[in-house]
């Protein structure tokens, strides 16, 4: 079948006879699109860009700091494992050097910051630890599950982000030409495939193995090639038209839309997620607000620049290898940007596989 | 990150929305408040939650592959 579908997107990128610049819009995308080599057995014609769906990568310093504060202020911490060793733009002031600190740096100091899988797990944690603050970070996917524990008691600083206004962002740069997205699986099963149709482009909902990944691009052509600019699913195993609606509604009761700042895009108006005031109690932001915006005597905020050009790749308009840190300053074992460190980022990824 | 992988629902406690999970011979409880299953089910689960429910023709392929037909 792989075969099949590879000889079809030859036939189609010949007939189409001109450069195609296609986005894997989702993190989880870049990672499968590395991982079985689907660069090297395209068409040279056939561009892929990797988008802002990475997470952790476009969680803003200041969210990062944030935690990382309350981490030093005796606070313990819940989060997800990816965000680590994401540095923000605090610095230690007795550090000459600088350094940015992540989460994992704050646990070398003694801070009690404990990696989860799940809501479920720091829902338990929660029993030995009663002030734990659960890093809530992710998009649609991932929200249901923090709108349930906060529903159960949990304490959390809220992270979360909303895909669509991040798509309009990419549509409304003028410097970037997108022939066609290849749209998140797991945010669609969530989300539906309605949402998706105030673009005017070619839009494959698409799944993560190889083949559905091949598939997405094959229909993304053939839509191209067709002059088409519609919604297609190839994703149907998972993504219903409606999505999910209970997941929509435990989100809803819980959240309420608010203006976030993205790492690398800045603020975007009505794409974060902020836990409404019925549930403040269970609020860091509130419930902390002394701790976040009082003077710190261990840390200070280094605004100076690494020469990370994270924010320009999340964007598609630069590469990886446009970056004159990568894989020289920046690396795996020592990343300086958020895209070098997430497993679905576009640096660690082109580092790890190219 | 968004990251989710399907398994067979192996047995559903109603009362606390909590099913056993089969992964390719692996077992882990899993949240099932979001979706309806049932024994038999495949559901596709992220960060400890079923997300969605498989339709049962892709439920036969996958099964069919883990099987090795």
């Amino acid at each position: 079948m792989t075969l099949n579908i590879i000889k079809k997107i030859e036939i189609l990128a010949k007939e189409i006879n001109r450069d195609v610049v296609i986005m894997e819009l989702c993190g989880t995308h870049t990672e499968a699109v590395a991982k079985n080599g689907i660069k090297k057995i395209l068409p040279k014609n056939v561009k892929l860009l990797s988008g802002p769906g990475c997470p952790v990568c476009v969680t803003d310093q200041k969210d990062v700091d944030a935690i990382i504060k309350l981490a030093l202020n005796d606070v313990p911490i819940a989060c997800y494992g990816d965000v680590l060793r994401v540095p923000g733009n605090l610095v230690l002031k007795a550090d000459k050097q600088k350094q940015k600190l992540s989460l994992n740096k704050a646990r070398e100091l003694g801070a009690d910051v404990n990696e989860v899988y799940s809501t479920e797990d720091a829902l338990k944690l929660q029993k030995e630890k009663k002030d734990l603050v659960f890093f809530g970070l992710g998009f649609e996917t991932t929200t249901p599950m923090t709108a349930d524990a906060i529903k159960k008691g949990l304490t959390v600083y809220s992270s979360h982000k909303l895909f669509i206004p991040a798509m309009q962002v990419l549509v409304d740069t003028p410097t970037l030409k997108i022939d066609g997205f290849l749209n998140p699986g797991h945010v669609s099963a969530i989300i539906g495939t309605e949402l998706y149709q105030k673009f005017k482009l070619s839009q494959v909902i698409t799944g993560f193995s190889g083949e559905d990944v091949l598939l997405g691009i094959y229909m993304l052509l053939k839509q191209i090639a067709e002059r088409r600019e519609e919604v297609e699913n190839e994703y149907t195993r998972c993504v219903r038209p409606e999505g999910n609606p209970v997941a929509r509604k435990l989100v809803d009761e819980v959240f309420e839309n608010g203006d976030a700042f993205w790492r690398g895009l800045g603020n975007i108006p009505n794409s974060g997620l902020k836990i409404r005031e019925k549930y403040s109690k269970y609020d860091a932001k509130v419930k902390y607000k002394n701790i976040l915006s009082c003077h710190s005597e261990l840390v200070e905020e280094s605004l100076e620049s690494t020469g990370c050009i994270c924010g320009a790749i999340l964007r598609g308009l630069k590469q990886p290898k446009d970056c004159k840190l990568f894989n020289k300053k920046c690396t795996s074992e020592n990343p300086i940007g958020a895209c070098m460190v997430s497993s679905e980022g576009a640096c660690g990824i082109e580092a790890k596989y190219l | 990150m968004c990251l989710a992988i399907p398994g067979r629902i192996k047995s559903v406690d109603k009362k606390t929305n909590v099913a056993l999970v089969d992964f390719d011979g692996i077992e882990r409880e899993v949240n099932v408040s979001l979706v309806d299953v049932k024994k038999g089910d495949y559901a596709i689960v992220h960060a400890g939650f079923a997300i969605q429910k498989l339709t049962s023709k892709d439920a036969k392929e996958i099964s069919d592959l883990l099987e090795g037909k």
